[in-house]
């Protein structure tokens, strides 16, 4: 072999020795059949994969940009961009109006940035980001199956989920929601904005997650190759059954609640409003009954993901597997039972905040086994510092913080404190944004050359994830010591004590915003014609199934059924001699 | 000053009023004092309490966090891929291991979550001897009063951080607090207290401050477009002057001599008209009161109303004491709380005057 390959392989940089000769390559799910009917109307999960993951991108641009202009308003303490962007539109529109009156709207303006950021990230890019994109691709080709169990639910799906942000969109374009993405009553009850389009728009959503998490878990159930037992599945597959799971009981909750409050708004029944006899704390119970669950619908995914890297990238069998599938399940149950952690200072009862503050940490448990078992995984391992590598590793160190101030968050006296400052802000951000989107991007540059066959140039994807790292880290570290003094959200002027700390997080967000769209540059740019260069069917020496066929896979799969007679995680360089203890 | 570029250049009737109404009320802002990283003061007897369990959270998390990290920065240097044919251990799982990582953690979570359990609980016990204050929030100010000291109250403003709430140094103080319409949340960071203010239902909060000195409060509950100005200073006395202090600056009543349309333009701020109000031309919440006085107004019904002469004067008090009853077209509905029993006659006659200057 030849020296050079000898080196890159050595780096942990993908290989073509390992494409099969032994077949003739057969036609991949792509060339199988062409035109638009035959993404419009597919029933194949790899084109609908394909489909989410780029419907997610698309609104992961729009509500970062949103983000982009609402942290340049925050740039000065009174706000002087968004009253000069208010003033120029309406310049365009033909209707010039005067600085004054532009800034007399810009806390308008503001408020439905932030809503379209918080209400786009949460219901169009996160939740269905992992589960729609990675889950639908993947999770036929790691059990060994041909399709999910119903592809044409699974299809429905995908346009009810365009309905639904079909509905979104709309409402972003007649004039904007300004409620946040909590649709909090009486607030949203009485604001003059479209809050019946937004909240039909996640109602609808809603069921394409039902669907989806009924879909996974049938398939998940009766769909496994032969020989694939529980435990012989990967850790995706079971971090996407436990998100099922909750998908599946918690949003009909979530959809009971937003139909009340369209009840409540279109005909004046008083559920929710004080005003027209209704209670505004229960609206509260209600949405985070769901809402709760559904940050584990957002961020076990991630944890499926993280799994898979770490443990192919450093070779090694993932340690404490068990215990790894069996959090995902007590998590997803925990879930359930922590929901009033968020009304700590909201009016409901001392008691009921104290045993909500002791589920919490019930749930602290099992997420830290995770972590603890991802870095025990790399011990002894063979590491490659691979880009999806990076984002795994990066994503260790992102989601320990995040997890960390969990911990301040769930303690009742702190968080009387805390509660709705920059702090819970930070916080989030490194859950969701530091743990699910960092995953998710890794995941991406893991399975890109499976999903489209084509390999990313490598250089540009270190500089790229480098870019999110520094950008991630600067734009929400500040925001700890921001919310610790005192600094509430939701805020577009403050007081200039805290103007520091904001312009060193709006210069986080601008380094973010350039890594994130150089990182779609270079991915974009890796699917052009004149990159050929083949890509191997396994170029990470991944153990699962979805390894074992082509890239792109063909149109069903695989060849013949898989025969599972081992666990995803058993790589040929695992050392045999000496069995150790555990074995 | 923070706000100056939403206001237009006042006018000389206004800038008169302002000259005669510097009174106790209006301070410096006490934030423009501090410092982006300096540490946030202590000054109530919960905030210690706050702050020793904070920062052993903030220790332990470092010391947790330095221990994984460590970690993983040494697996990453000492297991780093050298060739192709690494081998790797087999280790798959070891049970001891795993009981402690779950054993350890829980035992520290559940110290944890004893310790903010103990600190809330204090702060849920009102004591039975504390000076009761009524708050009362609406979008977007605060009401302060003193069920003690009838007649003593004050309205925060959303152009200037004013004092709001005046409190003893040393004497526990007890909050009775509700909304006239969205839910809000009090917060003033330096005592370590919040508690949401809901429309509908009572809530209560209690703290006694520690130390003398002037500290900013905040709504922290998202309650709509000037949420971000709905803020107030509380100034913590010492308590030989608290009372004497708190009668001179909190009492609206008409100052000796004071002419109708300055003690008008007091009542404008104090009460938190110029929430919703402006005097400069601007259309906020409700209509502007620049050049209010001789305008037709056209109502959301159809009818036209003049504010002028008698007719005007009875619009203007029909107005503030049921706002709903008629309605300027194209502002929203139902968003004015009624001023019924809270401003007087006289008041309301001043306030005609004010608006008459503008």
């Amino acid at each position: 072999m030849a020296n050079d390959k000898e080196k890159s392989k050595s780096e942990g940089e993908p290989t073509e020795s390992k494409v099969d000769t032994s077949r003739p390559r057969e036609p991949s799910f792509y060339e199988a059949q062409k035109g638009w009917k035959s993404w419009a109307f597919t029933l194949d999960h790899k084109r609908l994969g394909v489909m989410y993951l780029l419907s997610t991108m698309i609104f992961f641009f729009i509500a970062g940009m949103s983000a982009i202009l609402f942290r340049t308003e925050l740039l000065t303490p009174q706000g002087d961009f968004l009253p000069w962007l208010n003033q120029q539109l309406a310049g365009m529109m033909g209707q010039p109006i005067s600085i004054e009156e532009a800034a007399a709207q810009s806390g308008t303006t503001y408020n439905k940035l932030f809503t379209v950021h918080g209400a786009v990230m949460v219901f169009l890019v996160i939740i269905p980001s992992v589960p729609g994109a990675l889950g639908n691709f993947l999770l036929p080709l790691m059990l060994g199956a041909k399709d999910v169990a119903f592809p044409r639910l699974n299809l429905a799906s995908f346009w009810i989920y365009s309905l639904g942000a079909i509905f979104f969109l709309y409402t972003l374009f007649m004039g904007g929601l300004d409620t946040g993405w909590t649709f909090y009553t009486p607030y949203s009850t009485n604001t003059g904005t479209a809050v019946i389009s937004a909240t039909a728009g996640a109602f609808i959503l809603g069921f394409s997650s039902i669907l989806t998490g009924i879909n996974f878990m049938v398939t998940i159930h009766k769909m496994r190759a032969p020989g694939m037992t529980w435990y012989r599945m990967p850790l995706f597959v079971w971090a996407i059954y436990a998100t099922a799971v909750i998908q599946v009981l918690a949003t009909p909750v979530l959809a009971i609640t937003l139909l009340l409050l369209m009840v409540e708004r279109t005909l004046g029944i008083g559920i929710f409003d004080p005003a027209m006899g209704g209670d505004p704390v229960l609206f509260q119970h209600f949405f985070w009954f769901y809402s709760h669950p559904a940050v584990y619908i957002m961020i076990l995914p991630g944890f499926g993901i993280e799994s898979e890297l770490i443990a192919v990238h450093s070779r090694k069998h993932i340690f404490g597997y068990k215990a790894i599938a069996l959090s995902s399940v007590a998590i997803a149950i925990i879930s359930f039972v922590v929901w009033g952690h968020h009304m700590f200072v909201s009016g409901q009862s001392e008691l009921a905040g104290i045993v909500f503050s002791f589920l919490t940490f019930a749930v602290a448990v099992p997420t830290a086994i995770k972590v603890f078992s991802w870095v025990a995984t790399l011990y002894k391992g063979s590491i490659a510092f691979n880009t999806p590598m990076l984002y795994g590793l990066m994503f260790l160190f992102t989601f320990t913080i995040g997890g960390l101030t969990g911990v301040f968050l769930g303690t009742l006296s702190v968080d009387v404190h805390l509660h709705d400052t920059y702090f819970v802000v930070a916080h989030f951000h490194y859950v969701m944004m530091g743990g699910t989107i960092i995953a998710f991007i890794g995941g991406i540059h893991h399975w890109w050359p499976k999903m489209f066959g084509k390999m990313y140039h490598e250089g540009s994807a270190k500089i790229g994830a480098l870019l999110v790292f520094v950008g991630f880290n600067t734009t929400f570290f500040n925001q700890f010591v921001m919310g610790g003094q005192g600094m509430p959200r939701r805020y577009y002027t403050y007081v200039p004590q805290f103007q520091e700390q904001h312009v060193l997080s709006t210069i986080g967000a601008y380094i973010l915003a350039v890594g994130l769209l150089w990182t779609a540059t270079y991915l974009l740019y890796s699917l052009r014609k004149s990159n050929d260069a083949p890509v191997a069917d396994n170029p990470w020496g991944g153990a699962s199934l979805e390894w074992q066929t082509q890239s792109p896979p063909i149109e069903h799969n695989f060849h013949d059924t898989p025969r599972v007679t081992t666990g995803p995680y058993n790589f040929p360089q695992i050392d045999r001699t000496g069995e150790v203890d555990g074995h | 000053m923070i706000l100056s570029m939403f206001m237009g250049p006042p006018t000389e009737a206004a800038q008169e009023v302002a000259k005669n109404t510097e009174t106790v009320a209006t301070v410096e802002p006490p934030w423009e004092t501090l410092h982006s990283w300096a540490p946030l003061p202590e000054a109530s007897t919960f905030a210690p309490g706050t702050e020793t369990l904070y920062m052993f959270i903030v220790w332990l998390s470092t010391f947790f966090f330095v221990v994984v990290m460590g970690a993983m920065f040494w697996f990453m240097y000492r297991h780093r891929r050298r060739g192709d044919d690494d081998k790797t251990s087999s280790i798959t799982h070891n049970g001891k291991i795993e009981f402690l990582w779950s054993a350890i953690p829980a035992v520290l979570l559940l110290v944890v979550f004893v310790w903010g359990e103990l600190d809330f609980i204090k702060q849920s016990v009102l004591p039975p001897d504390a000076i009761d204050i009524r708050i009362t929030g609406r979008q977007w100010s605060w009401t302060v009063e003193y069920p003690d000291y009838p007649g003593v109250s004050f309205t925060s403003s959303t152009e200037t951080p004013e004092v709001v709430m005046m409190v003893p140094k040393g004497r526990p103080v007890r909050l009775t607090m509700t909304s006239t319409d969205v839910i809000h949340s009090f917060f003033v960071p330096v005592f370590r207290v919040k508690r949401d203010v809901v429309p509908g239902r009572y809530t209560n909060l209690w703290f006694e401050a520690t130390q003398v000195g002037e500290y900013n409060m905040y709504c922290t509950e998202y309650c709509g477009e000037q949420h971000s100005k709905m803020t107030g200073v509380v100034k913590v006395l010492e308590p030989e002057l608290f009372e004497a202090a708190l009668l001179e600056a909190g009492k609206l009543e008409r100052g000796d001599g004071e002419e109708d349309k300055v003690y008008g333009a007091r009542i404008y701020k104090r009460r938190g008209c110029d929430a919703c109000h402006s005097t400069d031309g601007l259309a906020k919440t409700g209509p502007t009161w620049k050049g209010l006085w001789g305008r037709t107004e056209t109502m959301k019904d159809g009818s036209t109303v003049t504010i002028d002469g008698a007719a005007g004067e009875n619009y203007i008090s029909e107005s503030i004491l049921d706002p709903n009853a008629k309605i300027v077209s194209g502002f929203g509905g139902a968003q004015m709380p009624s001023f019924r029993g809270q401003l007087s006659d006289e008041q309301i006659k001043a306030l005609i005057a004010y608006m008459k200057t503008l």
